[in-house]
């Protein structure tokens, strides 16, 4: 593993001019969409997907026919239908609303997680490719020593002794998420700093902190943000999976994953559509995160090809 | 060279493992308080707070603590476990096996499965085969392993009226049941990593089909056949290598889940069982071990990939 991080240090990044707002900002955006479609069909693909992933989350009140807890009476056990579009699980409770909702719980684990993993990882993997020297192998040995544990493992006993909730499930996600990715800024970082205009700065006087947010922070950015749509595939497939184990966001918030565990399980035999369509809303889900982040890396940074992708799991 | 390299990468890797020592040793401090009472009354573990807390080793100062802890751990003995008293290295090492020959079957899948697809899909590369095959590299990275496994268990069940068996043979009664059942969680549980090897396979090909020593292998007249398995195989395989190395700590992560599907008595079942159970020497333990199997196998990796391409220098 170290020669790739080793061999993406020395590459150097490619210059990104910081775009200030000019008349017009709105035009070339859409310009610059538009581009990015023809350029990467299956990128744009899945943009439109999360796009709907995030509708569904912020409407669900108005699109789910009923509440995630509702029991509709004499409504068991019902296959997909006209009446109830998924069919209904054992409590007779509609399949469709409750992964209507469930995008809610994806959407706020999922963002709040990445959010929190890229801010530490900018902050620790700026400052020890900036720094370098002792701080920054200390710094390094830490991640390495978090990045050894297999990740359901280390989280599972986080969570065995932090107890389980939506809170405690998002600290822990985060932190393991945040190593990871401050590896790939961290080597991001080294190469710019190299940079003559880095040392220019230093030059007229500007201080440490000043040179990290303004010089080194936007041209890492392009960095973070591939890392963030690819990351945000990874929490989704762990969130679910710590909900399947019973370990992820408690009920009655209806998750994907959990809608896939506990007692229903018995009874998916004799109602499949019970498991198929909260995994089948993960795998697209997914699938859309991976896609858009294989695209943007493509465009934005090439310098992330082939590190493999992190926090992916089961 | 080579001397002065290993060398070089195992100065990175005792820190590394130390700091992760310290990792699973907090663990058992980071237990609330409520908690230590909870496991009192509610798992019968002590009579009264004191002695649990002298259970969980809490009661000296934190240094003599995680120096008696290691010097023990180094020793085998890993304590006893709080639920049934059993030394925690034996049960372990009974379950040990188990995961390792569900690990083994995921990893000769993914080899199997992904280096050939990669390299059909590299070699005809933007025809029809190479777009199917990435696609489905993303989708495989996509589906959570947990929706698999059900849906295996319950889809066969339900239209063929079989399954795949969840209870667990023993190699002395039954050699071949016990060697088949592995064959399908392990096969589900090594898809995201072929999935991985195959993208990974793909790229490296592309670069190596591109170098010129390739080239003049065309212009002497050879055939694809033998340029693409003979010349370029090789070199483009060295960094699958190393993936293989991460792969191991993910395939570590889905022992947990697939365990707990297929009814596999291995570690991760042991680990999900702990946790329940709230006993914490067995949760620490097995961290233990699978962060120094980590890091042995990443160490290993790194040298085996020094010896096989010489132009690496850490």
């Amino acid at each position: 593993m170290a020669h790739i991080t080793e061999s993406m240090e020395r590459m150097a990044p490619g210059p990104l001019a910081a775009a200030p707002p000019r008349p017009g900002a709105m035009r070339r955006a859409l310009a610059a969409a538009w581009q990015f479609a023809r350029r990467k069909p299956l990128g744009a693909l899945g943009a439109v997907i999360i796009a709907l992933l995030l509708l569904t989350a912020g409407f669900a009140d108005w699109i789910a026919p009923y509440s995630y807890d509702e029991q509709i009476r004499g409504a068991r056990l019902r296959p997909p239908g006209r009446d109830f579009l998924f069919g209904t699980d054992n409590v007779s409770r509609d399949i469709f609303s409750r992964v209507v909702y469930g995008a809610r719980v994806t959407v706020t684990v999922s963002f709040v997680t990445v959010f929190l993993a890229n801010l530490m990882a900018a902050i620790v993997g700026i400052t020890s490719g900036y720094f370098r020297g002792r701080y920054d192998i200390v710094v390094q040995r830490v991640v390495d020593a978090w990045q050894s544990f297999p990740f359901l493992v280390i989280i599972l006993s986080l969570l065995a002794v932090l107890g389980p909730g939506m809170v405690n499930v998002i600290v822990s996600l985060s932190v393991l998420a945040a190593a990871a990715a401050s590896r790939v800024i961290r080597g991001a970082t080294l190469a710019v700093v190299e940079n003559p205009y880095v040392e220019a700065a230093r030059a007229i006087g500007c201080g440490h902190v000043r040179i990290m947010v303004r010089h080194v922070l936007p041209n890492v950015t392009a960095t973070i943000i591939v890392l963030a749509t690819i990351g945000l595939g990874g929490i989704i497939l762990a969130e679910s999976a710590l909900s399947f184990l019973g370990y992820g966001v408690p009920p009655p918030h209806p998750s994907w994953g959990s809608m896939l565990s506990g007692s229903g399980r018995t009874y998916m035999y004799l109602a499949p559509w019970m498991a198929i369509w909260p995994g089948v809303a993960i795998s697209l889900v997914v699938f859309a995160f991976n896609m858009l982040g294989d695209a943007l890396r493509d465009v934005l940074d090439p310098r992330v090809r082939g590190t493999g992708r992190q926090g992916r799991d089961a | 060279m080579i001397r002065k390299y290993a060398l070089k990468r195992l100065l990175v890797a005792i820190p590394s493992l130390l700091i992760a020592t310290v990792i699973v040793f907090s663990l058992s401090r980071l237990i609330p308080g409520d908690v230590v009472v909870l496991m009192m009354e509610e798992n019968q573990y002590a009579q009264d707070i004191e002695e649990m807390r002298a259970k969980l080793g809490l009661d000296r100062p934190i240094h003599v603590q995680y120096l008696d802890w290691m010097s023990r751990a180094v020793r085998g003995d890993f304590g006893r476990s709080l639920y049934t008293g059993r030394p925690v290295l034996a049960e372990l090492l009974r379950r040990l096996p188990v995961s390792l020959e569900l690990g083994a079957v995921a990893v000769v899948f993914a080899i199997v499965v992904g280096v050939p697809i990669g390299v059909v899909s590299a070699v005809r590369q933007d025809t029809a085969r190479d777009y199917a095959s990435r696609s489905a590299a993303i989708l495989g990275l996509s589906m959570p392993g947990f929706w698999l496994g059900t849906l295996v268990v319950v889809l066969p069940a339900i239209y063929f009226g079989w399954s795949p068996s969840i209870e667990f043979r023993r190699f002395e009664d039954d050699p071949w049941g016990h060697i088949v059942q592995f064959l399908i969680p392990g096969c589900l549980l090594g898809i995201a990593s072929a999935a991985s090897i195959m993208r990974l396979t793909r790229t490296q090909l592309l670069e190596v089909l591109r170098m010129d020593y390739v080239r003049t292998a065309w212009s002497k007249g050879l055939v694809e056949r033998r340029i693409v398995l003979k010349h370029c195989l090789k070199n483009a395989l060295i960094p699958v290598v190393t993936v293989l190395g991460i792969q191991v700590a993910q395939i570590l992560s889905g022992t947990v889940i697939f365990e707990s599907i297929f009814g596999l008595p291995g570690m991760g079942r042991f680990l999900f069982d702990a946790i329940s159970e709230r006993d914490y020497p067995i949760i620490q333990g097995i961290n233990l071990v699978v962060v120094t199997t980590v890091v042995a196998v990443n160490l290993t990796v790194d040298m085996v990939y020094a010896y096989l391409d010489p132009r690496i220098r850490y």
